[in-house]
């Protein structure tokens, strides 16, 4: 970390997006993570991303537990929400939030021991519930927080700082969010922007449960020789079975690649997903495939990333439940409170 | 891009933007550093390491640092860098045993200066401490050249002249008053083993027009009426002025004139505003004293009436300027009287060399200007060196000293049977200034604080008394706040390649967002692919090896950087690293010793 605090000058000649705001009015406070943590480059991929999708910051909710990949909603979007719920326990809050207000952007940021471990029932049942909003899962194979333990992600075999190896097989977030029918399935890595930036975007204009791993080296516990989540392993073994360049609705500018290797998908705000394949035929809207890929490479020790799932058709949590469109804080108390005549008429219902 | 060579002083000189603007190199973040650390006396001598006279220079320098100055890009307002040398000078301690000493035993060198203007001055700084006998010829009965003959008092005071100039003398320079060298073959004969000719550009031009001869009385050049106000022979002129010019002269002659009962004076420019040559705080300090500044009037012929100068008639110009602001065609349209009591004609200057006779070996070119090396400073006959406006015309102070530090070298090598075309060249040194985890040896957090305005003597006091200084000088709260404002250029980011892990700590946390990881390419394309774009092509990219995981380069554009430190901080692996740059400035006692230990002539 550092101690003195990013000072507001910035570069005369910094972009604006179509709000007139530069990056840095996407920043947050400080980061107190050590320095060269991944989690801050992802952080910096959601300004980066926000930005340009030109979100008001005050649209955003971030959501955390605990871990230092929860401490990370600090550092972006200062002028949106924010709520730091209990370990493990942020997607019951993003749900009860999203419920209350369906019209704002959740971002929701975790760990993989916050999400694999404490948070697994938690995280599987706002899956299930395609509840809308994006899941960011900082995944460094370890509990950064308390010091390095093996999380539920650490690979068999992958060595801790201090030489103990892994007994345990992991949980590979995408395969679990696969089987249980997420609508968006992505990885990524924090140190490749170039991906990581248009599957952020994407997945915030992805209406439903739209969930991105990030692999994530932890520099202090887990960037050492025989860790599988460190800068050089995941490198060296990174396979993009996707890249996606993310087109918002205003641009109809067509991608510049060869339409042969370009796959679109339609968003439902309109926007369009290109997908550029690289390799093998990659089908992301295949869920059985996409989960029998996953598992082929997997055993063969690669980290697949890109957009591995998405399907836009699905109904999110509201629908389902035809849930108020408009926020309950804006209902009014008439609204709100029909008053004790139509409460005895909904008792009266039921004798 | 090729990686950048760091081991050329020259990369790391560029990004210390006032020191690399500067002619004499002065190493300003260092002194500005020394006097936010309260070290007054040592931000003074600092100072004068390069630029020879800090207290005159910090009233009266044409600040070619200052429009370079990185902040004035990061906002509007470069760093008062001018006054801060000011308040080295105000607030230092006696520095009588800290300047050079000249040694008892001389080296048996005699050398004539012609002038005792900065460039002179300079020579004998620079040559009286190598043991070397130097002989100044000075016409008037006064030292200081332009300085003091043509800067008005109220801009410099006779003190800190005397004081600083004593500086040099005091080193036991031979100065002779009074005497104008009046044949340079008389000089020549009297065997110096060499001359330097530092007279300046002492003839004011004339502007010839109809009326000029008849009018002679009520119109004035310039910088002969300064010099003359300057030694008291003149006290007075009439109440409407009119100064044709719009240099800094014209801006003296039209303060001057203020001060000696004037009441209407107007400065009368042929061109537009964005033409004029002189700096814009004198413009500013002009205008702020009730000066007019008339444009677009082009001087047509001197007006009489009685056989006394009533005005003059101009003609008004109208320009047609292109795009890129240049002048394309020019027409008239009308004329118009200004009447007046006194005219004052500052158009400019050139040198006089009537004293040197055309058969020694010296050529002057076809305006009468003697031909220069370069680089050393060397006439066409050897052992005759010139420097300040007598060797490339008016510039200004601080580029005669520049003229004066090389001059002497030159000199040194002459009189030792050298080479004087081949010298040292530039060296550096750089340390690491991290202190701690989290201390850096220098104030690395942006202070976004507005350039300090420099307090001045109030209109009504000002021109009750001629040699008044109208610059009060900056309170202590403001040059603690201005010194703040400096970025510390000189403190570099440093990359080693092999370090890097890529994680981009570095590039995310940067303010300004100069750093940028990819894959490596031509320049200009390169320009435009950086986390922001690299639009201002003077500033360089600092380009690394490929790095070790992917092979990606780290590039920095170094326009904006505010030297926070704060990538270096971030850096888990100290890839980057905050590096004190110290140029080494070859001056003549360097290349003395450099030539010292070659006791083997080798074979
Ligand atoms: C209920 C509860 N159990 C345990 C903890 C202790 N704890 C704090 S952070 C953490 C693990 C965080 O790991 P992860 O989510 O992977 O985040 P990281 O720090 O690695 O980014 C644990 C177990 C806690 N704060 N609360
Ligand atoms: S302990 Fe690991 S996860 Fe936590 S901030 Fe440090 S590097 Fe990041
Ligand atoms: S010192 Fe580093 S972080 Fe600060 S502006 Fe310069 S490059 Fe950016
Ligand atoms: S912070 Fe250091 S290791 Fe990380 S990318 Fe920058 S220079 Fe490389």
């Amino acid at each position: 970390m550092s101690f003195i605090a990013k000072p507001k000058v910035s570069h005369p000649g910094l972009p604006r997006n179509a709000l007139g705001l530069t990056l840095r009015d996407y920043e947050g406070g400080m980061s107190t993570l050590c320095a060269g943590c991944g989690h801050d480059s992802i952080t910096a991929a959601l300004v980066q991303a926000a930005f340009e999708l030109s979100i008001p910051p005050h649209r955003m909710a971030k959501l955390s537990g605990i871990g230092c990949s929860s401490k990370t909603p600090a550092y972006f979007a200062s002028a949106s929400h924010g709520f730091n719920s209990v370990h493990g326990r942020m997607a019951s809050v993003a749900t009860g939030a999203n419920a209350a207000n369906g019209q704002l952007h959740y971002i929701g940021v975790s760990g993989d021991g916050d999400t694999l471990s404490i948070g697994l029932g938690q995280f599987c049942h706002a899956v299930r519930r395609n509840l809308n909003m994006l899941y960011v899962l900082e995944n460094n194979g370890v509990y950064g927080l308390t010091k390095g333990q093996f999380s539920a992600s650490a690979d068999v075999g992958s060595k801790a700082k201090k030489g103990e190896v892994n007994q345990q097989p992991p949980i590979d977030p995408c395969q679990l969010a696969l089987s249980i029918g997420c609508t968006f399935v992505a990885r990524s890595f924090s140190g490749d922007k170039d991906q990581l930036v248009p599957l952020l975007k994407a997945g915030l204009s992805h209406r439903g449960f739209a969930m991105v791993d990030v692999i994530s080296p932890c520099v202090t516990f887990n960037d050492h020789e025989g860790s599988t989540k460190s800068y050089d392993f995941t490198r060296k073994h990174f396979h993009a079975a996707i890249y996606a360049d993310y087109v918002p609705p205003a641009t109809e500018i067509r991608s510049r690649q060869a339409a042969g290797s370009v796959r679109e998908v339609t968003m439902h705000d309109g926007s369009r997903l290109l997908l550029h394949k690289v390799g093998a035929d990659y089908d992301p809207s295949d869920r059985v495939a996409a989960f029998e890929y996953l598992s082929r490479r997997q055993s063969e020790g690669q980290v697949v990333t890109g957009l591995l799932f998405i399907d836009e058709g699905k109904p999110d949590m509201h629908e389902v439940q035809n849930l108020a469109t408009e926020p309950l804080n804006t209902m009014g108390y008439a609204n709100l409170n029909p008053g004790q005549k139509a409460l005895d008429a909904i008792q009266a219902r039921f004798r | 891009m090729q990686p950048t060579d760091i081991s050329n002083p020259q990369y790391f000189h560029k990004v210390v933007d006032c020191q690399w603007g500067c002619p004499a190199h002065t190493d300003v973040p260092g002194y500005i550093r020394l006097i936010a650390q309260g070290r007054y006396t040592d931000a003074y001598m600092l100072n004068r390491q390069a630029n020879v006279f800090p207290g005159i220079l910090g009233r009266v320098c044409d600040r070619p640092c200052e429009p370079v100055c990185r902040r004035a890009r990061v906002e509007k307002e470069p760093v008062a860098i001018c006054r801060l040398k000011r308040v080295a000078s105000d607030l230092r301690e006696d520095v009588a045993a800290l300047l050079p000493k000249a040694p008892r035993r001389k080296n048996g060198k005699r050398v004539a200066l012609i002038g005792a203007g900065p460039a002179s001055l300079t020579v004998a700084n620079d040559l009286l401490p190598m043991g070397y006998e130097v002989v100044i010829y000075e016409a008037l009965a006064v030292p200081g050249g332009l300085m003091r003959s043509n800067i008005p008092s109220f801009r410099l005071p006779a003190e800190v002249l005397d004081e600083e100039i004593g500086m040099i003398v005091g080193m036991g320079a031979d100065l002779r008053l009074g005497t104008p060298v009046k044949s340079m073959k008389a000089l020549l004969a009297e065997g110096y083993d060499a001359v330097f000719v530092g007279s300046g550009a002492p003839k004011g031009k004339n502007l010839k027009l109809p009326g000029r001869d008849e009018a002679a009385a009520n119109i004035h050049i310039g910088i002969a009426w300064l010099e003359s106000v300057a030694f008291g022979h003149v006290e007075r002129i009439g109440e409407r002025v009119l100064i044709i010019g719009v240099g800094n002269t014209a801006m003296d002659c039209c303060r001057t004139s203020l001060r000696l009962g004037a009441k209407n004076v107007k400065v009368m420019a042929r061109k537009p505003r964005e033409f004029f040559k002189a700096s814009a705080w004198e413009l500013q300090d002009a205008e702020e004293e009730t000066v007019e500044i008339v444009v677009n009037h082009s001087p047509k012929s001197f007006v009489m009436e009685k056989g006394r100068l009533t005005g003059m008639i101009f003609e008004k110009m109208e320009y047609e300027i292109d795009a890129r602001g240049r002048i394309t065609a020019e027409k008239i349209a009308g004329e118009e009287f200004f009447p007046c009591d006194d005219v004052v004609l500052a158009i400019g200057q050139e040198n006089a060399f009537p004293w040197v006779e055309r058969d020694l070996g010296i050529e002057f070119d076809k305006w009468d200007v003697p031909v220069v090396d370069q680089v050393t400073y060397q006439g066409t006959r050897p052992g005759v060196f010139f420097g300040g406006d007598s060797a490339f015309g008016p510039k200004n102070i601080i580029w005669a000293v520049e003229h004066g530090h090389q001059a002497a070298i030159s000199i040194h090598k002459y009189c030792h049977g050298e080479d004087i075309a081949r010298r040292m060249p530039y060296g550096m040194n750089l340390a690491t200034s991290k202190m701690g985890m989290h201390e850096w040896s220098y104030s690395n957090a942006y202070d976004p604080v507005e350039r300090r305005v420099m307090p001045h003597v109030s209109l009504k006091e000002r021109f009750k008394k001629l040699n008044l200084e109208v610059e009060l000088g900056f309170t202590a709260e403001q040059f603690t706040r201005e010194v703040e404002r400096c970025l510390n250029c000189d403190i570099q980011t440093v990359f080693t390649a092999k370090l890097c892990i890529e994680c981009d700590a570095c590039v995310d946390i940067c303010p300004t967002r100069c750093l940028t990881i990819t894959t490596n390419g031509p320049e200009d394309e390169l320009r435009q692919r950086l986390s922001a774009p690299a639009n201002n092509l003077s500033q360089d990219l600092y380009v690394s090896t490929g790095l070790p995981q992917t092979g990606r380069v780290m590039v920095k554009d170094e326009d904006l950087c505010v030297h926070c430190s704060l990538c270096a901080e971030r850096c888990p692996t100290g890839a980057w690293d905050m590096q004190k740059f110290t140029l080494k400035v070859p001056y003549a006692a360097d290349e003395a010793a450099e030539s010292v230990p070659q006791t083997r002539t080798g074979t």
